[in-house]
This record gives C-alpha cells, structure tokens and sequence, in this order.
C-alpha cells in the first residue's frame, strides 16, 4: 500500500516535469498574448497610435462600423470551406480508393508540392493568370472579349480552394484509405447498387474526415488576409484584412483588439458546436483530428 | 419460387475458369450444389475455395466457363442483383450502424420498400432465429466475435437467399464456440431450408457441417462427395492426408490380383491394400501409397502373433509418444521398417491392457482389406 503511494506520488510528479515545457510554452506563447489582446480591448488608442491604459466599452460598440468585415468572413469562409470539401472530396476518393498502388504515393506527393512555396508567392501566381494577360487574354483570341475574373468574388473563392486543397484532401483520403473494403462488398451483396453504396455505407463512414478537413480550412479561412487582399483588390475586405490596417496601418491597437477577441469567439463558438456535432454523432468513436 | 423447380440445382459451374493475370485461381472446374444441400469448398490456402465462392457472389467474373444459380445464368450480373447473400470472414458489418440497422440493411435497398412495421417484424424474427433477441440496438463494437457472427447471419438470412454463402465463417472463433456454431449452423440450415455453401480449410468443420464436400487443390476438384465417401473411399493420397488423419507406407506396386494391390514399400516389404471406390486405376510400377487409418490399426504387447491380434500384418515398434484424449489414445510409435505410425486405440480396449507408456516396445497390426492402396499425388 504505502510503495504504491509512492510509486504514485513519482509517476505524477514525472509526468508534471515532462508536461512542464508543453504549460510553460502555451502560457507564454498563447495565453500571455491573448490576455495582453483582452486588455488592450478596453483600452485606448493614444494619439500617436499604439494603446493607452484605460477601462472602456468604446471599442467594442465601435464594431458594427467594421460589420462588413464580419458579414464577408462569416460568408466567404463557410462558402470557400464548402467548396473546397467539393473539390476535394473526389480526388481524395481517387486517390484512396481508384489509384494503384504505384501511382498513389507519386499523386500524394504532387498534392503537397505546392505546400512548399509560400501560399504568398502562389497567390501572387494567380494575379497574373486571372489577370488581363493571363487567361482574359487567352479568351479574347478565341472571342471573347471584355471577361473579367481578377479582383471578383469568384477569384477569391478559387484562391481559398486552391490555398487549402491540401488541408481537406489529406484527412478525407485517410479516412476512406482506412474504410474497409469488404464493407462495401457486403453493401453490394446486401442489394445495394454502387450508388447507394456510397451514399449509405462510403459518405457515411468518411464523415469524420470531412469534418477534421472542414475544421482546418473553416479556421484558416476565418482568419485570411492574403488571398482576399491579392485576388479581391481590396474590394472584398475580411476581418483579418481589418485586423492588418488596423494594427499596422492606422495603428489603432485597442480596436483591432476588440475586433481580434470577437474573432476568437466566434471560432471558440463554432469549434464547440463542431466537437457536439461529432462527437454525438454515430460515427462518434472515430472522431479524430487528423 | 424455388418449391415450383424443385428439380434443378442451385448453383451450377460449368468448365469455368477464373484468371487473375497470369495466375489460374480456378482451372476449368464443373460442380452442381442441389436445392437445400449444406455444401463445403474445402482445401488449403490458394487452392481456389475463396475465389468460387467469389464467382458466385459475383464480386468476381469467370474468365470462361458459365455460373448458373437457381437454373439462370449469372454471368455479367452484379452482386446486388444476385439471389445469393454472404457472411464474410470478418463478417464486415456496417460500424455506424447498430444491430437492427445492419440486419434491416438489405430490405432497404428492395424496391418497393417494405413498410417500417414489416422490416422491424422481419428483424425481430430474425434475432430470435439466430438467439440474439434482445440485442437490437447494440452498437457493433459492444459485442463478442460470436455475436457480431450471429449479426452477420442474420443480415444475411434476412433476404432469404436462394443460396447462403459462408466464407471461413467460424475462423475468428475460439475453439469451443466454433464447434456450437457448428452444430448451429447446421439446425438453422435445417430450419430455414436454404442452400448453404460454406467455404473452408479447417477439414473437421466441412466433415462435422455438410452434406457434400467438394476438395480441391490448386484451382481443381480433386474430389467431391459426401463426407464418408471422402474419408472411406479417398481417391488418391492428397484426399486420404486432408479428410481426417492417415498412416501411409510409400512406394511402388508390385502387383495387381482384383481386389488387392500390393505395394512394394522403398525398403522391400510389401504390403496389401485394397483399391478405393472411384479411384483411378492403378497399374503395376505406380507410385502408390498403402494408407491406414489410426482406428484400425490394433496394437497389443510386443512379440503378439498377427493371428493372436486378429491381423494379417504385425510389426514390433516402440511407443514414441502417448496422448490421453479421453475416450480413446493416440499413440504415435516408431514401427520396425515403416517408420513413424499413428495408432488410436478406443478406451475400452485400452482397459483391457491396461495401456502403453512411451518408451514400451508393442506389436501393431491391420487387416489387409482395411488398408487402401492409392496413387500418390
């Protein structure tokens, strides 16, 4: 009894020295420069810029002045994470489930090539091929003229789905990789047709999948910049655009603040409704982050 | 439908081949299952059991040859319009379903869809048939290997198949519960009247379950028949070696007089056996096999006459190895000039003599006619 103790007294105290760089780390790293953000919210802007000490509900009754960052993020991030789980779905089934094995790993690799370069440069690839050069002017050699696609909602869908393709294919294609294709023999044997095999035995059990790669892209998405700055022309302004005036540009710190801490609450509020969703679902025990 | 063509068979192949690139999985193979037979693939590994149970299924094509179920061509037919249905090895029910859901599956995809009230009656008939009522809305995950067993039964059985297909359905068990499936298996086959075709290498499962037994070897039938026919009239020695347990003395035959063949072992005895019903016949300077079975060889101790045993071969051996399984023991002795012999020898023979202990030298012994001369291959 009293080695057990003991015995328990050391395992805790081993597990607390390991765990030691993880605590200090996100105290330092994450938790310090969130408080320091929610302090700054109910400051001041100092009339050099940069923030001033002071207890004020200001900046948060301000935000309704910035309500077309809001409407944009909470309308283009939802839309550019559908879409790319359209797009990515049937690659990821490709990929998992129609390729040979000797092309497969040669098809994984090519979808992370791209994740070598800077999603900066990338994007900045695109200006160039949504451009007036660039594909308008292919379209005008075949008649066509007049066509705009840069600096249009359109082009800042097509650079979300081509900037985090990746984040939704991998999770996908390691969910149906892992599907057990004797499942879907039996579907057949059960009666069902290819197609409501998919529908009822396949979708189903690579839901997990698609959640994890929803989650990913629907978080990055919330906070993009980049993509809606290159491919919008500024017209399309998301939060995260507000956010980079405001810190850097008008040096507004408090507001940019605020803005920053209503941002978090919102994803705090969707991750939690996503960890109900999957985790009551029926496919409950394979929730997994990746 | 079936009771109005009672006279055709339930699954017909004929000359079908099945090829996967250069590997022949099934080498031009013809075989008819009757109407409500219990019938068991049985061989080792690669021998081609698994892919003609595939044929049928329909998750594999023949290469050539013609698949009949039910007296109707099915080649070109997709599993999911097959009469057939099949409990697969690691039954692969559907995990974001719970019981009753897997069960329901394949009324579901019927067109018209039975009404909601009629497949939950359906499902419960079905859980009392396999002795899992009770168990409807478990989750697949929260029960044994023999309940997910008796789940993929009732999934299966549900649809009332023409045929029930059994791919090694009882591998995954443990000893004890496999032999109860057994004979539950075979009631329930009874029960319900439907063709079962059950595939296997465990040979105890296909003689204790079917009525007919097909083995093959390497994509051939090597033999197909009823249990006893394979164990007491096995056409060559591959079929005596795999239906139950075997004694064989090696080498060439020495001469043909009717009903006994004498086979001239590799050390020079010669010994006598009979040929086996069926068999191909067999001529003089073969390579055949004299074959034994443990049951019938006697044994008593050493220097006993083969007329005081009864017998018309004796030989003296020592015992190597003693096994006490209950109501008989299985001796394995070192016998003079033909090596290692398995004996079996019953209980109440064994009290009589009061038994063996390893190291003890014995006299063993058969009778000729008990003794089959087969071709070895």
């Amino acid at each position: 009894m009293a080695t057990m103790i003991k015995d328990g007294n050391k395992g805790s105290w081993l597990t607390a020295v390991l765990l030691a760089p993880t605590t200090l780390w996100f105290l330092v790293m994450l938790i310090m420069p969130l408080i320091v953000v929610v302090i700054f919210s109910f400051g001041e802007r100092s009339p050099m810029g940069g923030y001033a000490a002071s207890f004020t509900f200001d900046q948060y009754a301000n935000l309704p002045s910035r309500l077309k960052a809001f409407t944009n993020t909470l309308t283009y991030a939802p839309l550019g994470t559908l879409l790319t789980l359209l797009v990515a779905y049937p690659l990821a089934y490709y990929l998992a489930v129609k390729v040979s094995a000797r092309w497969k790993l040669l098809l994984l690799v090519l979808v992370i090539v791209p994740f070598w370069t800077s999603l900066l440069i990338r994007t900045y690839a695109w200006i160039f091929i949504l451009g007036g050069r660039g594909i308008p002017n292919l379209l005008e050699m075949i008649g066509f003229d007049d066509v705009r696609l840069i600096n249009t909602p359109g082009a800042v869908l097509l650079g979300m789905i081509y900037g985090y393709l990746p984040l939704m294919v991998f999770p996908i294609y390691v969910s149906l990789e892992k599907l057990d294709k004797q499942l879907l023999e039996a579907s057949n044997d059960l009666g069902g047709s290819p197609f409501r095999t998919f529908l009822q035995v396949t979708l189903p059990l690579s839901m997990p999948g698609m959640a994890t790669g929803c989650m990913l892209v629907f978080i990055l998405l919330m906070g993009e910049f980049l993509i809606p700055a290159f491919l919008g022309g500024g017209k399309i302004f998301f939060l995260g655009n507000a956010l980079v005036d405001l810190f850097l540009q008008s040096r507004n710190w408090p507001f940019g603040s605020a803005l920053a801490v209503t941002l978090v609450i919102i994803m705090l509020v969707t991750v939690t409704i996503y960890m109900r969703l999957t985790m009551g679902s029926k496919t409950g025990r394979d929730v997994s982050i990746m | 439908m079936n009771k109005l063509s009672n006279d055709h068979k339930d699954v017909e192949f004929v000359n079908v081949t099945k090829r996967f690139g250069p590997v022949v999985a099934v080498d031009n193979i013809s075989l008819s299952v009757e109407q409500g037979a219990f019938f068991s693939f049985l061989g080792p590994s690669g021998c081609g059991k698994t892919t003609s149970l595939r044929l049928i299924a329909g998750f594999d094509q023949p290469s050539e040859g013609d698949v009949h179920i039910g007296g109707v061509p099915v080649v070109g037919i997709p599993p999911h319009k097959r009469p057939v249905n099949m409990v697969f090895q690691n039954y692969a029910l559907f995990p974001h379903m719970n019981v009753a859901e897997n069960i329901g599956y394949g009324l579901r995809q019927r067109s018209p869809k039975p009404t909601a009230a009629e497949m939950n009656k359906q499902i419960d008939e079905t859980l009392e048939l396999v002795q899992m009522s009770g168990y409807r809305n478990r989750r697949i995950w929260e029960m044994s290997g023999g309940q997910q067993q008796r789940v993929a039964l009732a999934r299966a059985l549900i649809n009332r198949p023409t045929v029930l297909l059994l791919d090694e359905p009882l591998a995954a068990l443990d000893r004890k519960l496999r032999r109860d499936m057994q004979i539950e298996l075979q009631t329930l086959q009874r029960e319900v009247g439907i063709t079962f075709i059950l595939v296997t290498h465990d040979q105890e499962e296909a003689l204790s379950m079917s009525d007919r037994i097909c083995i093959m070897r390497e994509g051939d039938i090597v033999q197909s028949g009823s249990p006893r026919e394979l164990y007491d009239h096995p056409v060559n020695r591959y079929v005596a070696d795999f239906v139950g347990k075997s004694n064989f003395i090696a080498g060439s035959i020495s001469g043909v007089n009717g009903k006994s063949i004498t086979v001239k072992s590799e050390n020079g005895r010669e010994f006598i056996g009979s040929p086996s019903t069926g068999a191909p016949t067999l001529r003089g300077g073969d390579h055949a096999s004299i074959a034994i079975r443990p049951e019938l060889i006697a044994i008593s101790p050493s220097n006993t006459s083969a007329a005081d045993m009864n017998a018309d071969v004796a030989m003296n051996g020592r015992v190597k190895n003693q096994i006490f399984l209950g109501e008989h023991t299985e001796y394995l002795i070192n016998a003079e000039g033909i090596g290692d012999v398995l004996v079996l020898s019953p209980k109440h023979i064994e009290s009589e003599s009061g038994g063996f202990n390893p190291g003890d030298t014995v006299t063993i012994g058969w009778k000729n006619e008990l003794a089959l001369a087969l071709e070895d291959s």
